[in-house]
């Protein structure tokens, strides 16, 4: 890993008021994400990770603290160059997509609203993002619903990457997808993130697709961070009772899994041949 | 487990499914044979699109009204055949045979509280149940489920209560009139990991303890390995592998269930998961494991 973090979170904090009521979404959260690196945020509802995505996002303003990107603030008013490198990739990608518009259109979006490349130059770059997530040049012309949840998974991360980003927040990715797609979903932003020499803010509930995928995780419950570690620490010696029981209650299919999660659960050495 | 002499509480026998009108018609099933022995809990697991929902809802009698569906083969429950749809098997609805769905806050009504919700599931076990009797009924199947404060639950609305308050009351009201069967279909999918694990037990303390059978849909293979005693796997609308859970898990034969339980990400490492290509092979016929045959003759 490189010196300097790509994205700081300093102390962080976001209070919903309303009606005389006051709900803390986040409490006080410090964290750094290393350049290049797969971070994952775990923790179920009411747990914070998509405040955190709101937050790094812009979409919602910071009660405390303070959100630094390649050292400089980020607030809510942001120039085009810090937009531009900040991109989200969410859970349901026919949601996500507009309908009425052809998949070209939505992924020439972004380089029209950023300027990217010269108009004539813009339809070959959609070309290229497509066959860059394992698409044709020919699906540019086809509408979403047409197309299965992968290809339009497919092509919401081809959006993302439209303007060369340097952060992605993945919002659920493969959640909504069937296990055979999910994991060729998983291979492609494996192989994106190298390539390119992404970051991930990787938001999820499921620790199987953690394991696999991220490099740390930091776990939260209730808007506070419980633990925060290399993803190897965390599946073999979990420090909190919260990540314990979180592990503890993943459904499993294989007897190495249900051995590592009845030695989590009950807090004894992890078995070897569960690595 | 295999006992041939029992009598099972269901038993589809070659179910076909289509949707469509007269000239055109998409086949959904393809002739699924599947059954369920009294207190057995069985999985049908697939991906979307597979016929898994389906086959539940027609067990249900819920698909069968619409013009547009074309159903043949049976399904014996409680001596008669719903494959036909019709009366008979929607008198049985919430009382012989109850549903779990998804989602249990968009699956309670929005518009009533819990009690009176309650009370109909009762009565549609017992048309002279008075009110009085209805709500101590309904008290006591709360707090079976561990619900802290069940007069509080019963005059609430499903939005005031959590997701797994919700589930709880779903199980509760399913389990109230003491089903034959009770059909689960992804039970606890939109729920947190630690509440699907809370509403799995609970299923299974209560279903165990009523003798009450379950057939669960599911697309996690997981859950399926927690949850049930015996499994069929289903691909594009065929039954591809059935075994018990032990024989399924600890040696898969079909090469769709390889593919798919290689698929899956493992918390005990390993990195990303094997990349399967989706193979002409996935078509290839049923393989039933030793001692799970279908009963020689559809009993009823």
């Amino acid at each position: 890993m490189t010196s300097a973090p790509i994205l700081e979170l300093d102390r962080l904090g976001k209070v919903f008021a309303a009606d005389g009521h006051s709900v803390t979404a986040l409490d006080d959260v410090s964290l750094s994400f290393e350049r290049g690196e797969c971070h994952a945020i775990v923790g179920e509802s009411g747990s914070g990770k998509t405040t955190i995505a709101n937050l790094v996002l812009g979409l919602l303003g910071a009660t405390s603290g303070a959100i630094r990107f390649n050292g400089a603030t980020l607030g809510r008013s942001r120039t085009r160059d810090q937009k531009r490198a900040i991109q989200l990739v969410q859970q349901n990608p026919l949601s996500a997509l507009n309908p009425r518009r052809s998949v070209g259109a939505s992924i020439r979006l972004p380089l029209d609203v950023h300027g990217l490349g010269k108009g004539s130059e813009r339809n070959s770059r959609v070309a290229a993002l497509l066959q860059e997530v394992g698409l044709e040049p020919e699906h540019a012309k086809r509408s979403p619903r047409g197309l299965s949840g992968g290809q339009r998974q497919r092509i919401a991360i081809a959006r993302a990457l439209a303007c060369e980003p340097e952060l992605l927040v993945l919002d659920e990715p493969t959640s909504a997808l069937d296990v055979l797609v999910q994991a060729r979903v998983l291979e492609l932003l494996q192989r994106l993130r190298r390539e390119r020499g992404l970051t991930y803010l990787f938001i999820t509930h499921d620790l199987a697709v953690v394991r696999a995928i991220a490099d740390r995780v930091s776990v939260f419950q209730k808007g506070r961070l419980v633990e925060t570690g290399p993803v190897e620490t965390i599946f073999s010696d979990p420090k909190s009772a919260y990540t314990r029981e979180l592990i503890g209650a993943i459904p499993v299919v294989t007897e190495a899994e249900a051995a590592l999660r009845a030695a989590i659960r009950a807090g004894t050495p992890i078995p070897a041949g569960a690595e | 487990m295999n006992n041939a002499l029992q009598k099972p509480v269901l038993t589809i026998r070659d179910l076909r499914l289509a949707f469509g009108d007269r000239r055109h018609q998409t086949p959904v099933l393809h002739g699924i044979s599947l059954h369920i022995q009294p207190g057995e809990k069985v999985a049908l697991v697939g991906e979307s699109g597979s016929g898994k929902s389906v086959t539940a809802r027609l067990a249900m009698g819920l698909l069968q009204d619409s013009k547009r569906t074309h159903v043949s083969g049976s399904i014996w429950f409680d001596g008669i055949d719903a494959a036909k749809g019709g009366p008979e098997i929607a008198r049985r609805r919430g009382n012989r045979v109850a549903m779990i769905f998804q989602d249990p806050t968009s699956a309670l009504n929005p518009t009533f509280k819990i009690r009176g919700q309650f009370r109909d599931v009762l009565r549609s076990g017992d048309r002279s149940i008075s009110k009085d009797e209805a709500d101590r009924r309904a008290e006591a199947a709360l707090a079976e489920v561990s619900i802290p404060d069940p007069k509080r639950a019963l005059d609430s609305y499903a939005f005031q209560l959590s997701g797994g308050m919700n589930q709880r009351v779903m199980i509760a009201m399913s389990l109230a009139n003491r089903p034959q069967l009770l059909i689960a279909d992804e039970p606890g999918t939109a729920l947190d990991v630690t509440v699907q694990a809370q509403t799995l037990n609970l299923m299974h303390e209560l279903t165990e303890k009523t003798g009450t059978s379950v057939l669960l849909i599911s697309h996690n293979l997981g859950v399926v390995r927690e949850f049930a005693d015996r499994v069929y796997v289903i691909y594009r609308g065929r039954i591809v592998e059935h075994g018990t859970t032990a024989q399924l898990f600890n040696d898969p034969r079909h090469p769709y269930t390889r593919a798919l339980l290689a698929a899956i990400p493992k918390i005990s490492g390993g990195g990303l998961p094997d990349l399967p290509e989706r193979s002409p092979e996935f078509e290839n016929p049923l393989i039933t494991h030793e001692g799970c045959g279908e009963p020689a003759e559809a009993l009823s």
